[in-house]
């Protein structure tokens, strides 16, 4: 059979219809050179982001937190890693066996972890927090899958309690809470970094592409506190209130060439290193934040007032008999009435009427003038947060009878670390310096309050108060010559003031030939009875400046017999309050 | 012209190998570096932690029971102690 031709091919088609196809063809083709064009010039950020994300990672840099120290770079605050062991519910594989090991291991409850681990929905429960690598690695070893471990810092404080309320603590994410922790946040905190990387199949990081961040870790914190003086503070302080039954107590000392804080610490104190249990109303530094009428500490500024404004002199005589004294329609009194008493008697036997006696001489402004000065009714600035200013008010509103109770210390209110820092003037020749509780290379600059002439006069008598014949005998330090002033207060109740409860205080400073430190101790509420500041808070000031001293290497100033005996037949001197 | 594209051709490819070299090189190292810097963390984790260890024992409170309690030690009274001046400097023994 030959072929015969289809007729259908013999078919003649319209040109235009291959035209038309090749037109379709060409559209095409320039349809998808566009894309391509578009894909790779113009729009190529998102192809591009996409691949990148198929094998670069952007990995986070945790800073550390920095560390404190004290002045000789002992550590008092120091971050380390430590693991949290953290599961996965979701895929987690584990056998009864295994939850009851994992349990004793983590220390904790066995149905407690079973109901952690129940919820399969979770993919991510903490087991424990904060374990020391040690045990960390222990768990790991258990392999089971869904059990991983996180890597967190925790803040450990290793002189505990001694320090706790100076230092403060941070919270459980490592944020500053507390006291100094919260207070120098910014330059401890650090600042967390990251930075993109190449990532190989296996995980293994092979090129660092860019640092987004550099991470910064904090600084280290340098304090004004020697680590070995707080820890004698501490635990004479602490000893002191246990002993008398007190409420609580502060303590404060400072170096006197500098102005630095060189221990502070409070009575009751609590363990930083166990956030579980924290009370804050345990954990407020007292010396600091607690306001507190002074008392008799008071007089020496009174007679330094009155001997700057040259109303009288160390041997002026002034009679306190008998013993009370009206201003007004109001009487003060005397518990002990003397007689006839030098002005350095008065503060040698702290006698209120002597007190008021000299400061009625003066012109209210004079006496506020020296309390200003010193820094009683604005906040000392020692970096500390929630430093109080207290309560001066102005001279232009005393009446007579408010400057007389001034003049011994009442309604007035200090913070005991305003108080210490006051008493500078005497123990320098004058001057006062800012109280700092970060260690300086340069001491700051002082300024002149009072003449070297008064300030030597108030040392004189500071010391006779120290003595038998005053009312602090049992301040006296073997070796060493000190000086300072007992303070007793009735506390504020209400609208007056309690009569059975009392605020004990002793600032002080040795050797008084050429001071070093300057002690102020605060006992409050001692019992009634023996609640002065001769018989509660003068030993403690005895026994911290024993050991500061010689812990300081300062030579004796006196004869190692100079601890005077009351003399059995007289009575102690009682505190006025 | 060909011999000239010839070279050119010979040394582009020793470029490229060249370059494929050195970035593997790069990375190697960089590994290596990697786990330098773990090690150097390694470190500073063990030296807080040893810096931690070393306060906790050397603890005033723990230094002074030891010595009291278990050496048997006290602070000599003061009519024990004598004080002996430093001569000043630059003066005869």
């Amino acid at each position: 059979m030959s072929p015969v031709a289809h007729p259908r091919l013999a078919l003649q088609l319209p040109a235009w219809r291959s035209r038309l196809l090749l037109l379709l063809l060409l559209a095409w083709l320039a349809a998808l050179a566009m894309r391509a064009l578009y894909l790779q010039g113009l729009d190529n950020d998102f192809l591009q982001q996409k691949g990148e994300s198929r094998y670069s990672r952007v990995i986070e840099l945790a800073a550390t937190r920095g560390p404190i120290v004290d002045r000789n770079n002992e550590p008092l605050a120091i971050s380390t890693p430590v693991e949290s062991v953290a599961a996965s519910p979701a895929d987690l594989e584990i056998t009864p066996e295994q939850v009851r090991r994992l349990a004793r291991l983590l220390d904790v409850d066995v149905a407690d972890l079973r109901k952690k681990l129940a919820d399969t929905k979770r993919e991510f429960v903490y087991l424990k927090r904060q374990l020391p690598p040690d045990e960390a690695a222990r768990v790991v070893a258990l392999g089971i899958p869904g059990v991983f471990l996180q890597r967190e810092h925790r803040r450990y404080y290793p002189a505990g309690e001694v320090t706790a309320h100076l230092i403060g603590l941070t919270d459980v994410d490592g944020r500053g809470r507390e006291a100094l922790e919260l207070a120098f946040e910014q330059q401890l905190a650090g600042r967390d970094g990251s930075r993109r990387v190449i990532k190989d199949r296996l995980g293994k990081i092979v090129e660092d592409m860019e640092s987004i961040r550099a991470p910064q870790n904090g600084s280290t914190l340098t304090l004004s506190i020697d680590a070995k003086i707080q820890y004698l503070a501490y635990r004479e302080l602490k000893a002191a209130v246990a002993a008398n039954r007190a409420r609580a107590g502060s303590i404060v000392v400072l170096d006197v060439a500098t102005g630095e804080v060189l221990a502070m610490a409070s009575a009751p104190s609590f363990n930083p290193n166990n956030r579980g249990r924290f009370d804050p109303q345990r954990a407020r530094n007292r010396a600091v934040t607690d306001l507190f009428e002074p008392g008799s500490t008071l007089k020496p500024f009174t007679a330094a007032a009155a001997l700057e404004a040259g109303t009288v002199r160390p041997e002026s005589v002034i009679d306190t008999a008998p013993g009370q004294l009206a201003i007004g329609n109001r009487v003060i009194h005397d518990v002990h009435p003397q007689g006839a008493l030098t002005v350095a008697q008065v503060i040698q036997k702290s006698s209120n009427i002597g007190a008021a006696k000299i400061a009625l001489e003066l012109r209210p402004e004079t006496l506020w003038n020296l309390f200003h000065q010193v820094g009683f009714g604005a906040a000392p600035h020692s970096g500390f947060p929630g430093e109080v200013p207290g309560r001066l008010r102005a001279a232009a509103s005393w009446r007579p009878i408010e400057q007389a109770t001034m003049s011994y210390g009442h309604g007035i209110s200090v913070s005991l670390l305003q108080l210490a820092r006051a008493y500078l003037i005497f123990a320098t020749d004058g001057e006062l310096r800012p109280a700092t509780l970060l260690r300086r290379e340069v001491p700051a600059g002082a300024t002149r309050v009072i003449s070297a002439r008064t300030a030597h006069a108030v040392r004189r008598m500071l010391e006779m108060a120290a003595q038998p014949g005053g009312t602090a005998p049992r301040a006296q330090v073997t070796g060493y010559r000190v000086a300072g002033k007992t303070g007793t207060s009735y506390k504020p109740e209400g609208r007056g003031y309690a009569t059975d409860r009392f605020v004990a205080s002793f600032v002080g400073f040795a050797p008084a030939s050429a001071p070093r430190l300057v002690v102020a101790v605060m006992i409050d509420e001692p019992p009634a009875g023996r609640h002065t500041g001769g018989a509660v808070a003068a030993p403690v000031f005895s026994a911290v400046v024993a050991e500061a001293l010689r812990a300081l290497g300062v030579p004796p100033d006196a004869p190692l017999d100079n601890v005077m005996l009351q003399p059995p037949d007289s009575q102690e001197i009682r505190e006025e309050v | 012209m060909l011999r000239l594209n010839l070279v050119l051709l010979a040394v582009l490819t020793a470029c490229a190998l060249a370059l494929v070299t050195s970035q593997h090189q790069a990375r190697k190292l960089y590994v290596e570096l990697q786990k330098e810097q773990e090690l150097a963390k390694q470190f500073d984790v063990e030296w807080g932690q040893l810096q931690l260890e070393a306060s906790t024992w050397a603890t005033h409170a723990r230094v002074e029971k030891l010595a009291t309690r278990a050496l048997g030690m006290r602070v000599p009274p003061a009519s024990r102690v004598r004080v002996v001046p430093v001569p000043p400097a630059g003066g005869q023994p």
